[in-house]
């Protein structure tokens, strides 16, 4: 029997048992939605520690060791240090704006979270339109990033959002095709589905020679879509200061911060589901443990990750107009004939299944 | 060429050695030294570069000097081909409004530099594109590298 | 300052935006003033002095053994050449001949310097280009230089090691020991900057073809350095008017044509495996000696001009002292390298996208402290 599902659902009968339909479904959703912001704080606050942690390896250093064990509560005492701090403005900002801008970002950084499929039953909203719905918010947080580079009445800032603005329409192209390409092998846009599928083998085995170059222009495209290095051009701190984020301080500045690692963690999982076959073990090793599912989500999920700051740490950044020719001149054509070669496979029955 | 070759070059260059008088002298410097008149300036400084024999392309230093009655420029030209140092003086004794010829548009290099001696010697430069302080404030009083200027607060003098 | 930048007449797409002197480009307190047309840049006005401390107003004052010291404060990546500069006029112009051991010692610790400040260079040129862990390795071996030079003589980057007539004190005894130790250490790393920055693909794509500097303009301009050379202008003052050891060694003025970044990126990594070699050469063949000769305790010029160039990091540094007779010069002028490369940044950038920029202006390696003396 399933420890975690025995405990939701006890939790469900208990609250539908103590209280009328309406407020007991309201209570449910108000809880789910604590646990989902604990783990958003923890995963961020763990992925910030992370990356200092692989940056030092990297680069000679010992990385964060004084607070807490290993250094485990640095970030626990960053946040703290952030939450304290003054939050300073621009007196010309657009206030509203100005103020509405990081939440539109973390905003949107959290409802992404809301569809991954952490493990069979560990998933609070399972629409038939998954994939679709990841790729409409995940487009949505460089909203948040232009209002902020616009209100702050910063030309520094204005030159990154507008940098932001140009990247992220970009490559959400790709970003999309190349998920549609191993869609094709699914037939469906839910993710549950698309995890029972990787049943008879993970999708980047089965799509075989397609499925693995989508997955290469997934990352790279997904890295450039969380403005990381080398496409880090939205902050890159040697040309703009802090770009879109120069004004902000404080808390507001963390979310922002915040965002960027969640928005890692999205793209990495969303990879672990469509190609890596999110919480099932390789082989279906674990098949008679269920609740280890997390467990292989998170871990497929961190190796991705791990990529990506590897790729942070090694790589230079691009020029803006080498960032668009590389969308435009190369990944999007490649996509769309990798879109073609994949319905080819598909509808020839090549793909390999166990 | 020896300094000697250089000095009889430049000296065939002057149809009237009356009018213009350009001193050579190779006293006190390892290298050979030119004065020069004001006026004279730009048209032997064209001269040296465009020359040849002479195409003194590179111009390695250009500073002021205060000479206590006279402001003056001295210039360090350097040929990349023939390989000989030659140093061009010229002097004014206008303290007021010391003006020569810019040669920015024979160096480009002088339009810092010029810029830099303007900042601090107060000498403009005819026909600079760009002439204005470079290291001190617009509104800054006075020129800190002349020897007549003084600043109680910021200059310790020994 | 106001800035008559405002005034110009601007295009409708035109936008001014200022560049430092707080920013992680400018390395220090440079300010740019930039135009900009979208990402592409029409103009830049480098904005000076910031850090202008006056050194030869104060030069004017001092005796020639403390003006050592000032130099220090130029151009501090390089800070034993800029005092062997200042030693090397004042010894030319009382026609001291310093021993042997001097200038090979001399020799030595200008290359180590040479290879700290590329050192520094090339980590702070991945920073600007966005490869952030370049800057641990760089440090990691510039750290054994600065540890010899603090061996040596006590101070890691202004080192006033040298004074008119010779040294301050003797080498330690363990220098010889742990030159060589970290010349078989870099040779063993200096591949891994290849490897790390050189040759990634996205590195050579930002630099190669930007920043075009012609061999004409390198020399109208007044390049020198590792500029003028990655423009094919032969340049090296170490091999023009060679001081010290120099015309004791054996080595290759690096040359590039190209004229572009990556060009000036070559040239200073093959110096840095040049200057190996210069130490390499010198170092087992220190001669025994004096480490100084005894100079009055005020030196006083003899009346006249001198004028000393010596090869920094950077490039040409020249020394023009005027001498009236006393103890102090009547006029100093440092010509330094870093304000004639700053002046063709104008020159290089503009038509280039932002990040062209800063990629350029860390290929001219400016010191700041250097232009604005």
């Amino acid at each position: 029997m399933n420890l975690s599902l025995s405990i939701t659902k006890n939790i469900h009968d208990w609250l539908f048992n103590m209280m009328p339909e309406t407020a007991a479904s309201l209570t449910e959703m108000t809880l789910i939605a604590t646990v989902y912001l604990a783990v958003f704080a923890v995963t961020g606050l763990f992925l910030v520690l992370l990356e200092r942690k692989v940056a030092a390896w990297f680069q000679l250093r010992l990385g964060p060791n004084r607070v807490g064990p290993w250094g485990l509560l640095q970030t626990m005492a960053d946040a703290l240090k952030l939450v304290s701090k003054e939050l300073t403005g621009t007196v010309n900002a657009d206030k509203f704006l100005y103020n509405l801008a990081p939440y539109f970002v973390i905003i949107t950084a959290l409802m992404a979270l809301a569809v991954l499929p952490f493990s069979g039953e560990f998933q609070a909203f399972d629409i038939n339109i998954g994939i679709f719905f990841l790729i409409a918010i995940s487009s949505i947080g460089v909203i948040g990033i232009l209002l902020a580079g616009w209100s702050s009445n910063n030309k520094f800032a204005l030159i990154g959002a507008m940098r932001s603005g140009v990247q992220t329409i970009s490559y959400e192209l790709s970003v999309g095709l190349s998920l549609l390409t191993v869609i094709l092998i699914t037939g469906t846009l839910q993710l549950s589905e698309i995890v029972e599928v990787q049943r008879n083998g993970w999708l980047i085995v089965q799509g075989h020679i397609p499925a693995i170059f989508a997955f290469m222009i997934y990352m790279i495209s997904g890295t450039a879509e969380t403005n990381r290095a080398p496409f880090d051009l939205v902050e890159a701190e040697s040309e703009l200061g802090a770009g879109f984020h120069t004004e902000y301080s404080g808390m507001k500045f963390a979310y922002f911060f915040l965002a960027e690692f969640i928005n890692m963690f999205i793209i990495a999982s969303i990879a672990t589901t469509i190609f890596f076959g999110a919480w099932l073990s390789p082989f279906g090793i674990t098949e008679s443990l269920p609740w280890l599912g997390v467990f292989w989500f998170l871990g497929k999920t961190l190796v991705l990750v791990f990529l990506m700051m590897w790729f942070r740490w090694t790589f230079p950044r691009l020029r803006i107009d080498q960032l668009l020719t590389l969308e435009w001149k190369y990944l999007l054509p490649l996509n769309l004939m990798n879109l073609v070669l994949m319905a080819i496979i598909v509808w020839l029955n090549l793909t390999i299944q166990f | 060429m020896t300094n000697e070759a250089l000095q009889n070059l430049i000296n065939t260059w002057i149809p009237d050695p009356v009018t213009s008088e350009l001193e050579f002298t190779e006293e006190e410097s390892q290298f050979l030294n030119i004065s020069v008149q004001p006026a004279d300036l730009h048209q032997l400084m064209f001269q040296l570069k465009n020359n040849t024999d002479t195409n003194f392309d590179y111009l390695f230093c250009l500073s002021g000097v205060d000479w206590g009655k006279e402001l003056g420029v001295v210039y360090h030209l350097e040929s990349t081909t023939h390989r000989h140092i030659i140093v061009v003086k010229v002097k004014t004794e206008d303290r007021e409004n010391p003006v020569f010829d810019s040669v920015c548009d024979i160096w480009k290099t002088a339009e810092f530099h010029e810029r830099e001696v303007f900042d601090f010697f107060g000498i403009k430069f005819n026909n600079h594109p760009n002439l204005k302080r470079l290291f001190l404030t617009e509104d800054w009083d006075g020129f800190p590298l002349r020897k007549d200027y003084v600043d109680e607060i910021n200059m310790i003098v020994k | 300052m106001e800035t008559s930048t405002v005034n110009n007449n601007f295009k409708s797409e035109e936008y001014f935006i200022n560049m430092g002197p707080q920013h992680p480009a400018t390395h220090g307190v440079l300010r740019l003033l930039l135009t900009i047309d979208g990402e592409t840049i029409k103009k830049v006005e480098p904005d000076l002095g910031y850090i202008h401390r006056s050194i030869e107003k104060m030069c004017e004052r001092d005796s020639y053994q403390q003006i050592v010291h000032l130099t220090d404060r130029m151009d501090y990546l390089s800070s034993n050449i800029n005092n062997e500069a200042v030693c090397l006029a004042v010894e030319n112009a009382l026609q001291i001949e310093v021993p042997d051991r001097v200038k090979v010692i001399r020799t030595i610790i200008g290359e180590l310097t040479r290879i700290a400040s590329h050192n520094l260079w090339w980590g702070v040129m991945g920073m600007d280009v966005g490869a952030l862990t370049t800057y641990f390795y760089a440090f990691r071996d510039r750290e054994m230089i600065n540890d010899i030079f603090e061996e040596t003589c006590g101070a890691r980057l202004t080192m006033n090691y040298n004074i008119p007539g010779g040294l301050m004190f003797d080498i330690h005894p363990n220098f010889v020991k742990r030159v060589k130790e970290f010349i078989a250490h870099f040779k063993t790393k200096l591949p891994e900057y290849d490897t790390l920055l050189t040759n990634n693909v996205i590195f050579q794509k930002r630099m190669r073809g930007v920043g075009m500097l012609s061999k004409e303009d390198a020399i109208s301009y007044g390049a020198s350095g590792p500029v003028g050379r990655g423009s094919g202008y032969s340049c090296d003052v170490r091999k023009l008017h060679p001081y010290s050891a120099l015309d004791k060694v054996t080595f290759n003025e690096a040359l590039r044509t190209e004229g572009d970044s990556f060009a000036r990126y070559e040239v200073r990594i093959q110096e840095m495996w040049e200057s190996m070699s210069i130490v390499e050469q010198l170092i087992d063949n220190i001669p025994e000696g004096d480490y100084k000769v005894e100079t009055n305790a005020v030196i006083k010029l003899p009346k006249g001009e001198f004028y000393q160039k010596v090869e920094t990091a950077r490039g040409e540094l020249g020394v023009y002292i005027i001498s009236t007779g006393t103890k102090n010069p009547y006029r100093l002028k440092f010509r330094s390298p870093g304000f004639s490369n700053l002046s063709l940044l104008n020159h290089i950038a503009v038509g280039g996208k932002i990040g062209d920029l800063v990629a350029s202006m860390a290929t001219l390696d400016l010191v700041i402290p250097d232009i604005d003396r």
